[in-house]
């Protein structure tokens, strides 16, 4: 990677290879009249332009077995009706990828523009245009996941109600290397060999299977160097597979390489989501119960394999968080709209729901007049009270959470970040300190999964272990790491157990003809359930390395260890049988060997736990210019539990990583689209992802509470960092402007926002409410209700 | 119809003639021509910065500039900054403090920061800020760049020593090849980069076993 000799799918290339380039739509709803690609066929270079109707309209589908789910099947390339800007009607393939981008100019299709339907609130109106016929509300998930029957008494009751309207807007998961994709038939094996920017190579193969009828041994997918996933590479793309498609037609090589404006608008994107909620809180403090109406919009398609309940799921049944909520009541529904569909980017609705719980906790500490940190501690799951079983059905294993907070109050008073805050507010800046408080489920198998009904179920891993005859150990896993260091950290677990050097044991992933039927890297579950995987399969090995031991050295197997390099009897001085001899005889001097220890060094095994729950504090602190609304972040801080820290400096670049995507979620990111379905986003001097100039350092503070269902100890920790830097920014800029009327309850806050909230305030009068929504709202004991609803939503 | 051109440069420290045309941007034409693919296209409009090479020993962004437009020069690529099995300084720096995740981005910013070693006074502290400034330049989705300003802020910090205190700008220090192509390349045509131009790319993953 620093000699410039990684392989990603665009540094790979083949005789004949072809290029692929797509013919795209450019209005966000249309119907297609006609589609001519005589023009294109003809261009330079071109071996042939490809429509639906040519490959016979295969789709994609991915599907809940739930009542409440709607499918809406995504065509490899669309048909008669395009549904987005920027979704595929035809692909040129040509010898060339600048004559591939020409001809696809000389694609004539005919186009009936149709009304877009491109926010949440029409769609759900009555008078909309349906994205899919016959889809309902434009609503293909409407779930409740829990509903208390008491509620409305309990609201009624309640001493203190707050509530709010909270938003986030669309965002891209932005990997510096876009999706890409290289399909070649190989005559010899009978198999189409495909090179896939991917996280999930399996699923690709799977399908690729399905929508071209193949079997699945007649594909082999390889995920090569991977430049960044985040989610958006955990699903399939239609590309990728309609590149299959052109291969398998051709019997040519094909490579199709996206570029950043496709990436941008023709990929996918995620968390937009808009959340009404009211908490109520006895006169102590303690929380009574929490409503909340979730709505997400998912865009034109449902992803496979994952469908487009994933968001509203995932924010329906895990919104209470880290904190005891006796009642709970959540509607999550996803509402279909013309623009691109979405996927699980990292966070998958956490970075919202923490966003919503830590805005509801400053709230209600305002409403009570008590301390907002003190108002978390009484509010939260606390020390001897796990393995905790909310009232969402979700039982939370051991976790630190108190010690967390209690650890980052102390180390950002210790660090002077109070003095430094006061610094700035001299300097005539707006500064403020915010928290974020949260644990995030990670490593979860099938048990939790099949929660889901998804038609195709994630969850277990299986990992191969496998001594050569030198003594070298190769490990196989199912999950496929594209930057998160899984050589290292894998190798450590495997080692680890087999008394070897790390560096003599080496990862292959990434690759369905090398490695059992694995679900890849997403949802922060590999080191949980493929090390765990590893960490069984080379318990096995250590087993049968001991027995061959035990024959060589003549003693009980019970005896023997196995460390630096070595097996020894425990207790005996002397020097021990190197495990490169060992595996010498077990493959060469297999005569000499009892039948029971014969016959290769390796083993298999799966591991599907339910899950376990990392936890962490964040702390932000924000100075806010009031002349320009310019919002920078000064302090940052994670004080993080992700069990057993199997390698630090890997879990601290993958915080640190994480925590800058939060941030950007929190003050720059945002995908828009006018009314007519067009993005306006579409290079990156639209859409901002954020340079070093405008993060700071982050320290991070490490707790470890092993975990009893991950085999290794570890806890998932590859999302943490972006599901609690947007709550604590936003906290902070709320901090910031406590002195004022201005509240922000949506994100990103743009410099914009602040000037317009402050000229508001300074205007005086009600227009102070333009963007101090919640301040009303939080005020509001008693009934509740959503009284500044409607003026939050005006803030975005 | 294609507008050819003749063109010959120098890629780190490699002469190439070659045939061009006019529109091919010196990404593709140093990625797919000359198989130096290590220089990577994240957004081919000039943001991202991960085609960062040296023209000349100055930063440029070779998704903005067509390959013509390197005829007579001298252009330094990721593949030149170290020979053999030794890292550069610069590189083992990024790889110590984790300066690197997926490493797509990677080759832009070692370049990006070769540059300024090459340029900034050798005798001077390099500070934080000036470092995170330089590195703004580039994006990088992975690692949050906090890794990335360390690993060059250490770099210019040992190479500051290994100038010595009072050795100014005489300094040479011995890793520093890409940045300062005038003084004679370290990456002799000999032990070139493992992607041999005359093959094509170098990159092709086994095809089955």
């Amino acid at each position: 990677m620093l000699r410039g000799s990684g392989r990603f799918v665009g540094d790979l290339a083949r005789t004949g290879m072809l290029h692929a380039a797509f013919v795209r739509s450019p209005f966000g709803a249309a119907r297609v009249a006609a589609v001519d690609t005589s023009a294109a066929s003809r261009a330079p270079g071109v071996a042939a332009v490809f429509t639906a109707a040519d490959l016979g309209d295969p789709y994609l589908l991915a599907t809940l077995e739930r009542e409440e789910f709607v499918p809406t099947p995504m065509p490899l390339l669309a048909g008669d009706q395009v549904r987005f800007a920027g979704e595929p009607v035809a692909v040129v393939v040509a010898g060339d990828a600048y004559l591939a981008e020409d001809a696809t100019e000389l694609v004539e299709v005919q186009w009936a523009q149709l009304p877009a339907v491109t926010d949440v609130a029409t769609a759900r109106g009555g008078t909309a245009r349906q994205v899919h016929e016959g889809l309902v509300g434009n609503c293909p998930v409407d779930l409740l996941m829990s509903d208390d029957e008491r509620l409305d008494e309990i609201f009624a009751a309640a001493a203190v109600v707050v509530s709010g309207v909270f938003t986030s807007a669309r965002v891209a998961a932005l990997p510096l290397e876009g999706r890409a994709c290289l399909a070649e038939w190989d005559d010899r094996d009978g198999q189409l060999v495909m090179y896939v920017s991917t996280q999930v190579p399996h699923q690709v193969r799977s399908a690729v299977a399905q929508a071209l009828r193949l079997p699945e041994r007649a594909v082999r997918v390889i995920a090569p160097d991977v430049g960044g996933g985040f989610g958006l590479k955990c699903v399939v793309g239609r590309e990728e597979v309609t590149v299959a498609a052109a291969s398998l037609r051709l019997r040519r090589p094909v490579r199709w390489v996206e570029d950043r404006q496709e990436n941008l608008t023709a990929s996918f994107h995620g968390h937009e989501q808009r959340y009404q909620v009211r908490a109520a809180f006895d006169a102590g403090g303690r929380f009574l119960a929490l409503d909340a109406d979730i709505d997400c919009d998912v865009g034109a398609y449902s992803a496979y394999p994952f469908t487009c309940a994933v968001e509203p799921l995932m924010a329906a049944s895990e919104l209470p968080g880290v904190y005891k909520v006796p009642a709970y009541r959540a509607r999550g529904r996803a509402i279909a709209t013309n623009k691109a569909p979405t996927a699980p980017y990292r966070g998958v609705s956490r970075p919202q729901i923490v966003l919503v719980m830590e805005r509801l906790m400053e709230k209600a500490a305002r409403a009570l007049g008590t301390d907002p940190l003190e108002l978390r501690r009484l509010n939260m799951i606390g020390p001897g009270e796990f393995p905790y079983t909310g009232v969402n059905g979700i039982t939370y294993d051991e976790g630190s959470y108190r010690e967390s907070l209690d650890l980052a109050e102390r180390r950002v008073t210790e660090d002077g970040w109070l003095t430094q805050r006061d610094a700035l507010r001299g300097a005539g800046l707006a500064a403020g300190i915010g928290y974020a408080c949260f644990s995030e489920r990670t490593g979860y198998g099938t048990p939790t999964m099949a929660l889901r009904r998804m038609r195709m179920t994630p969850g277990y891993d299986t990992a191969q272990v496998r001594v050569d005859p030198t003594g070298e150990v190769v490990v196989t896993t199912g999950t496929c790491g594209h930057g998160q260091g899984h050589e290292t950290t894998f190798a450590q677990i495997v080692a680890d157990r087999l008394g070897v050097h790390p560096d003599q044991v080496r990862l292959r992933q990434g690759d369905t003809d090398l490695t059992a039927y694995g679900w890849g890297t997403f949802a922060s579950r590999s080191i949980v359930i493929g090390g765990g995987a590893a960490a069984r399969a080379a318990d096995a090995v250590a087993g049968q390395l001991r027995q061959v031991a035990a024959c060589l050295l003549e003693a009980s197997a019970a005896d023997v260890e196995l460390r630096e390099g070595a097996a020894r009897i425990r207790g005996d001085s002397r020097a021990g049988v190197p495990i490169s001899e060992l595996a010498r005889v077990v493959y060469f001097q297999t005569h000499t060997l009892p039948e029971t220890v014969r016959y290769g060094l390796e083993a298999r095994a799966s591991f599907d736990p339910p899950g376990t729950f990392s936890n962490a504090c964040h702390a932000a602190l924000v100075a806010i210019d009031p002349g320009t609304g310019a919002i920078r972040l000064h302090r940052y801080l994670v004080v993080e539990d992700c069990g057993v820290v199997i390698n630090p400096l890997i879990v601290d670049g993958q915080v640190r990583g994480g925590v800058t995507q939060g941030v950007a979620a929190a003050l720059l990111e945002r995908i828009r689209y006018d009314d007519d379905g067009q993005p306006v986003t579409a290079t990156l001097m639209d859409y901002l992802p954020p340079t070093a100039a405008e993060m700071c350092p982050v320290d991070i503070v490490h707790l470890q509470t092993p975990s009893q269902f991950s085999d290794t100890g570890a806890k998932g920790m590859g999302e943490g960092g972006t599901i609690g830097a947007p709550a604590a920014v936003l906290n902070a800029i709320n901090a910031a402007l406590v002195s004022t009327a201005a509240e922000f309850d949506h994100i990103p806050v743009l410099p914009e926002d602040v000037i317009r909230a402050l000229a508001a305030e300074e205007a005086g009068g009600a227009g102070a409410a333009l963007a101090g929504t919640g301040a009303g709202a939080a005020s509001g004991t008693g009934g509740g209700g959503t009284g500044g609803a409607q003026a939050g939503e005006g803030a975005v | 119809m294609k507008d050819m051109h003749r063109i010959r440069l120098r890629v780190n420290g490699r002469d190439h003639e070659l045939e061009v045309e006019a529109r091919r941007t010196l990404a593709d034409m140093l990625r797919h021509d000359l198989g130096y693919t290590g220089t990577h296209l994240g957004c081919e409009h000039g943001i991202c910065g991960a085609c960062t090479v040296l023209v000349d020993g100055g930063p440029v962004r070779s998704c903005l500039v067509f390959g013509v437009q390197a005829d007579g020069t001298e252009v330094s690529t990721v593949e030149g900054l170290s020979a053999g099995e030794e890292l550069s300084d610069l590189q083992q720096s990024f790889s110590d403090h984790h300066a690197l995740q997926c490493g797509f981005c990677t080759p832009g910013f070692l370049l990006l920061a070769e540059a300024y070693l090459a340029q900034r006074d050798p005798a001077a502290a390099p500070t934080e800020a000036e470092v995170r400034e330089l590195i703004a330049s580039n994006l990088c989705r992975c690692t949050g760049y906090q890794g990335i300003i360390e690993a060059v802020l250490a770099t210019a910090d040992a190479r500051r020593w290994a100038a010595g205190p009072a050795a100014g700008r005489a300094a040479s220090p011995a890793a520093n090849p890409a940045g300062s192509p005038a003084d004679g390349p370290a990456a002799s045509p000999a032990d070139g980069p493992a992607a041999s131009p005359a093959d094509g790319p170098a990159a092709s993953p086994a095809d089955g076993p």
